[in-house]
């Protein structure tokens, strides 16, 4: 937006030096429009490859448009994996893990944003801490800490080191902080406990950033990939990230198949990607450090 | 402070320690949850990685101490530093071209009038796919018999079992992935940039690349180096699309420090070796984060 602001030329005088630039600029623009479908054309190839016939897409030249429009490779896949268990593994995980993290980030982002107790600082320190600690490191323990508690191959394994993430408090925490002190207190002096404040007050009032931490979280749940294929190895818990590795061998080169499975793993990010763009650019800016 | 309250106690203040005793009870109440599950799953196995790299435990935990016996093997190990000679590498291959294709893009998008929002979403797409979607996706396109790729350019190369290319090949893919992220932190930085720089500039005759160069760069570089930073922690982590496109090979020629110690804790069974990679990783990642926080704090106070 700000690039482009070039000076402002009167319409009649078109200089050649303007229609030059105008020129180069519509070039460019071309090029820019050009290279963003280029961008986006493996996942197209993708999609349309998943409603040829096998035969076709070995064809050459390759069709850019599928000369026979064939859905079987969807009800195959359907029929012959576990996808739609997988599917529901993911979504009943990724929906619990959402929850969970905004709830338990909620709770302790505001009692160290608005509650002034011992050890605070101290906490706020601890969880800073956290934050650059990769788990990828610790890989061994954590997997021996789950099987300990005989939680693997279980969705409490899968779940509850993804709660131990601490960028949602410190996020939370950098919203209350900006919240005036006097609202809250307002509303204790007319009775009203923590929990009230928190729920009926500085909830409301980070909404957005709510909702965008929301669709953020559960779309890296869904995402998800390196954890769950360490702690789930029963074929039908698993999620579908890690389940679709499992079926491509089985069906060889039988790429339209493949293909149709990777589509129907990718529709949920894409489409909550499609619909919220504004969010997910709230709430990646927020994750990365920078303020949407 | 809690128990600071003078002698004299009066009704008032006892009342003030009994709410004072509440609050307490309810900030812990608030905090608990999160800290507890935040302890247990990622500071204890933190230090759990120190201790176990100290011993010759396997997958179960259950070994002896030996000291620095697998720091002492791992430097001799020459499957160690191709570990590492590889992961850095490819955070070669992707951390500089990565932040340079963002850049770049997020240029040529904040420049648009209509279609940003579409052409931005065309580029920022594939960052929401699962990484064996994606993984899935370039396998059929760079499939060396029959993906469009070798198709168009008559090129016959098996770009993922190609010791040359698999490397080159799994960087290009993980850039395809991965630079939406960027291109938004850039035009987040580009928008930060007042107008009026620019309109003072254009007036005083600068035009084109001396914008860009004297005033576009300069005041872009705390989100450069927020980028540059921020991938050089995420490549050295680097597992899932190198597991799924080339799993290490060929010849190990892809293996990665995490993929090696994967191979080693969870293939092999030797939990305190694989540790060890653990921490050598940890180490890394943690001078690169403090490293990360420092330039950050620069950028805030700025």
């Amino acid at each position: 937006m700000t690039v482009a602001s070039a000076p402002r030329t009167a319409r009649r005088t078109v200089s050649p030096s303007v229609r030059l630039a105008r020129l180069w600029g519509g070039v460019v623009t071309a090029l820019t429009v050009l290279l963003a479908a280029l961008w986006v054309f493996p996942v197209y190839w993708a999609a349309v490859t998943s409603i040829k016939p096998d035969e076709e897409t070995i064809v050459t030249p390759p069709t850019f448009w599928p000369q026979t429009l064939d859905l079987s490779n969807y009800t195959y896949i359907l029929q012959n994996s576990p996808l739609v268990r997988w599917y529901a593994n993911s979504i009943l995980t990724s929906l619990a893990i959402t929850v969970l993290v905004l709830l338990l980030s909620l709770l302790c982002a505001y009692a160290l944003s608005q509650i002034d107790f011992r050890g605070r600082q101290w906490l706020y320190w601890l969880v800073l801490v956290g934050f650059m600690l990769p788990f990828q490191a610790s890989l061994i323990p954590l997997f021996i800490l789950i099987n300990n508690l005989g939680l693997v191959n279980n969705f409490a394994g899968l779940i509850l080191p993804q709660l131990a993430a601490p960028i949602a408090v410190v996020i939370y925490k950098q919203f209350f902080d900006q919240i005036p002190h006097e609202l809250g207190d307002a509303a204790r002096i007319d009775g009203a406990g923590e929990w009230r404040v928190l729920f009926s007050i500085f909830l409301p009032l980070n909404w957005s950033i709510t909702v965008a931490l929301a669709i953020v979280t559960f779309i890296a749940a869904w995402n998800n990939f390196l954890w769950p294929f360490i702690v789930l190895n029963d074929p039908p818990k698993l999620t579908i990230p890690v389940g679709i590795t499992q079926v491509q061998s089985a069906y060889g080169v039988a790429y339209a198949k493949t293909m149709a499975t990777a589509m129907t793993a990718a529709l949920p990010t894409m489409i909550a990607y499609l619909i919220f763009q504004r969010r997910v650019t709230e709430g990646v800016m927020a994750t990365a450090g920078l303020k949407g | 402070m809690l128990d600071t309250a003078s002698q004299g106690a009066t009704l008032v203040s006892r009342e003030k320690r009994g709410h004072l005793r509440r609050r307490w009870i309810t900030a812990l109440l608030m905090v608990a949850p999160f800290v507890i599950i935040y302890l247990v799953f990622l500071i204890f196995p933190t230090f759990r990685v120190l201790q176990l790299s100290l011993t010759n435990a396997d997958l179960t935990g259950q070994g002896q101490y030996i000291g620095l016996g697998n720091y002492t093997r791992l430097l001799r190990e020459p499957t160690f530093w191709t570990a590492l000679l590889n992961t850095l590498y490819f955070i070669l291959l992707t951390v500089i071209p990565n932040t340079i294709v963002g850049l770049v893009l997020a240029l040529l998008v904040t420049r648009l009038k209509r279609l940003k929002g579409l052409v931005l979403a065309c580029f920022f797409l594939p960052y929401v796919l699962p990484v064996s979607v994606v993984t899935n996706i370039w396998n059929w396109l760079l499939d060396s018999n029959f993906g469009i790729v070798n198709t168009l350019t008559g090129s016959s190369v098996a770009w993922f079992q190609d010791p040359v290319w698999a490397m080159p090949a799994v960087a290009f893919v993980t850039i395809w992935w991965t630079v939406g992220f960027n291109i938004l932190l850039f035009i987040a930085g580009l928008q930060n940039i007042s107008p009026e720089i620019y309109e003072a500039a254009a007036l005083d005759g600068a035009s084109g690349p001396r914008l860009f160069w004297s005033i576009t760069w300069p005041n872009l570089w705390p989100v450069t180096s927020l980028v540059l930073l921020l991938q050089l922690i995420a490549q050295f982590k680097i597992f899932d699309q190198v597991y799924l496109l080339t799993a290490g090979g060929p010849f190990d020629r892809t293996l990665v420090l995490l993929l090696y110690s994967y191979r080693e804790g969870f293939q092999q069974q030797h939990g305190g070796y694989a540790s060890t990679i653990g921490v050598v990783l940890m180490v890394v990642i943690l001078a690169a984060s403090l490293l990360q926080s420092r330039v950050l704090n620069r950028g805030e106070r700025a």
